[in-house]
């Protein structure tokens, strides 16, 4: 039981992040219909502005955590302006490839000006061990979720209650609709970007301090499995990002925990196959039909 | 009010609009009658802003040739499209503020949803369900209502009586002509030439692209021309 509960604990912890940089995924799929393969870059640019700002301007975690999501969330609009704005009326295959295209400029890019090798992202917060009876938090862990859970907090209140994410969500549903409304529809996909980049940006800087160590091709695989939760929850579904983002973080820790950490990304791919075969639409996905 | 010069659309190779001139002027129902594919939709979006247009479109004296959607329900034009197209996810009051989107007065805004819930009272009964649950009459109602609520000096109506039972109909038809009695100038697009003809001022008769014919509701009615091609002989 001691090793479930801590095994649940390292799982939310990287969970959280997953289902931060699922949120963008699904939320960019759900305004314009695009996988958009750089966002696990974009994650890893957040890590090296954390990085920068603690190292070279030896500010705190917070204000790291702020200036790299303003700092994604402007990265994430002008890719969108520059690379995919273009493509709006494209087919949707070429605005993938282009999406894959940007990813390989952001990781060839980093590694030009950063360096190809690994960096050690500096201890900014004090890291202490708390015992619950045998099982042991860090209070990395409980920043890294809380964090968390405040941003989904907050995201879920601008979709869910405010003007802009009704017109966000108007725009993803019917964009000539909201167009015949009013809403500035290339404005509010810009601002999807900004906002879903800005939490790829949050997760970077939360995996450099739970790692300590990030790369330029760091974002890879996370993206990869961000993904996989965006679509595990049901892709442009917000809530399905955040549980399959924790879902798959759980797994990834119980496999390793339990059987072996060689297995946890083969699990994990195992567990996309068996969703697309027997939920297509994700787990908190519906085939809604509408009346016309 | 509204004066629509030469107007031309492409799609493509295909001309969807050659030259089309319509005016409709303050506090009349104008109806633009003719059969599927003669342009009705293709007027009403260029007037929008949803597609691109040669000529000229005059509002209350200026061009809006060059002003974008926003501008344009700025403006006081509001669009209540063919096939409804509310927004299926969200509750009735949050389409019926989407409909007030560019507005910033609260009390007015909070006013005139009132005015819509008085005007629809099964909009209000249902104000917190999904508006893809409502009934097809129900969603027409919604998208009327949500397109009051931006205030609109000139509404557009696309084929609001498609898909409805003849007794909705008549109820969204009664609706239209209230809502014209309050102030609010229409332009009506129907494949329903009948109803269309009869709550009318005035009408034009499109087919493939052009305008073929104009007049008044009656004389349009009373037309052998029209009895045969729209109104079943």
């Amino acid at each position: 039981m001691t090793q479930f509960l801590q095994q649940m604990i390292n799982g939310l912890s990287l969970g959280s992040i997953y289902a931060l940089v699922a949120l963008g995924y699904t939320m960019v799929y759900g305004i314009i219909k695009l996988i958009n393969f750089a966002h696990g870059d974009i994650y890893m640019l957040g890590a090296y502005i954390g990085f920068i700002v603690t190292t070279k301007l030896g500010l705190g975690f917070f204000p790291a955590l702020v200036i790299s999501m303003a700092g994604c969330a402007l990265i994430g609009v002008t890719i969108e302006r520059i690379a995919y704005k273009p493509l709006r009326n494209a087919t949707r295959i070429t605005a993938l490839i282009t999406a894959i295209g940007v990813s390989y400029f952001l990781e060839a890019g980093t590694q030009r000006v950063m360096g190809a090798g690994v960096q050690t992202f500096p201890n900014v917060l004090a890291n202490e061990t708390i015992m619950f009876g045998d099982v042991r938090i860090s209070t990395q862990q409980i920043v890294i979720f809380s964090v968390t859970i405040v941003l989904m907090v907050a995201l879920t209140f601008l979709v869910n209650k405010t003007k802009v994410g009704r017109a966000m969500r108007a725009v993803s549903v019917d964009p000539d609709a909201a167009r015949l409304m009013g809403v500035n529809v290339d404005a509010t996909i810009s601002f999807t970007f900004a906002i879903g980049s800005a939490l790829a940006g949050a997760a970077g800087v939360l995996v450099g301090l739970y790692y300590n160590s990030i790369n330029p091709l760091m974002g890879m695989l996370p993206g990869i499995k961000a993904f996989i939760a965006a679509v595990f929850g049901g892709i442009g579904i917000i809530p399905g990002a955040m549980l399959g983002g924790f879902f798959i973080g759980v797994v990834e820790t119980l496999v390793a925990g339990y059987w072996s950490s060689l297995w946890k990304d083969a699990v994990v791919y195992l567990i996309l196959i068996v969703i697309l075969i027997v939920k297509p639409a994700g787990l908190l996905g519906k085939n809604v039909k509408e009346k016309v | 009010m509204l004066i629509v010069k030469d107007l031309s659309v492409h799609y493509g190779v295909i001309q969807a609009l050659k030259q089309v001139s319509v005016e409709v002027h303050e506090g009349e129902i104008v109806a633009l009658i003719g059969a599927n594919g003669a342009g009705k939709t293709t007027l009403l979006h260029a007037i929008s802003g949803l597609v691109k247009h040669e000529g000229d479109i005059l509002f209350l004296g200026n061009s809006l040739s060059k002003a974008d959607s926003r501008a344009i329900v700025a403006a006081g034009i509001t669009q209540v499209p063919e096939g409804r197209r509310i927004f299926p996810d969200m509750s009735v009051t949050e389409n019926l503020l989407m409909g007030a989107y560019l507005r910033k007065d609260k009390a007015g805004i909070e006013e005139d949803m009132k005015m819509v819930f008085e005007r629809f009272p099964r909009l209000q009964e249902r104000k917190k369900q999904l508006a893809g649950t409502l009934s097809g009459g129900e969603q027409q109602m919604l998208a009327m209502g949500r397109a009051l609520m931006a205030k609109p000096k000139l509404l557009l109506l696309d084929e609001p009586s498609m898909g409805l039972s003849p007794l909705l109909v008549k109820e969204i038809f009664s609706i239209i002509t209230s809502i014209n009695e309050q102030g609010t100038t229409v332009l009506l697009v129907e494949q329903n030439a009948r109803m269309a003809l009869q709550i009318a001022d005035r009408a034009y008769v499109m087919e493939t692209g052009k305008i073929v014919l104009s007049g008044t509701g009656e004389e349009l009615s009373a037309s052998e021309d029209i009895k045969k091609a729209y109104l079943g002989g």
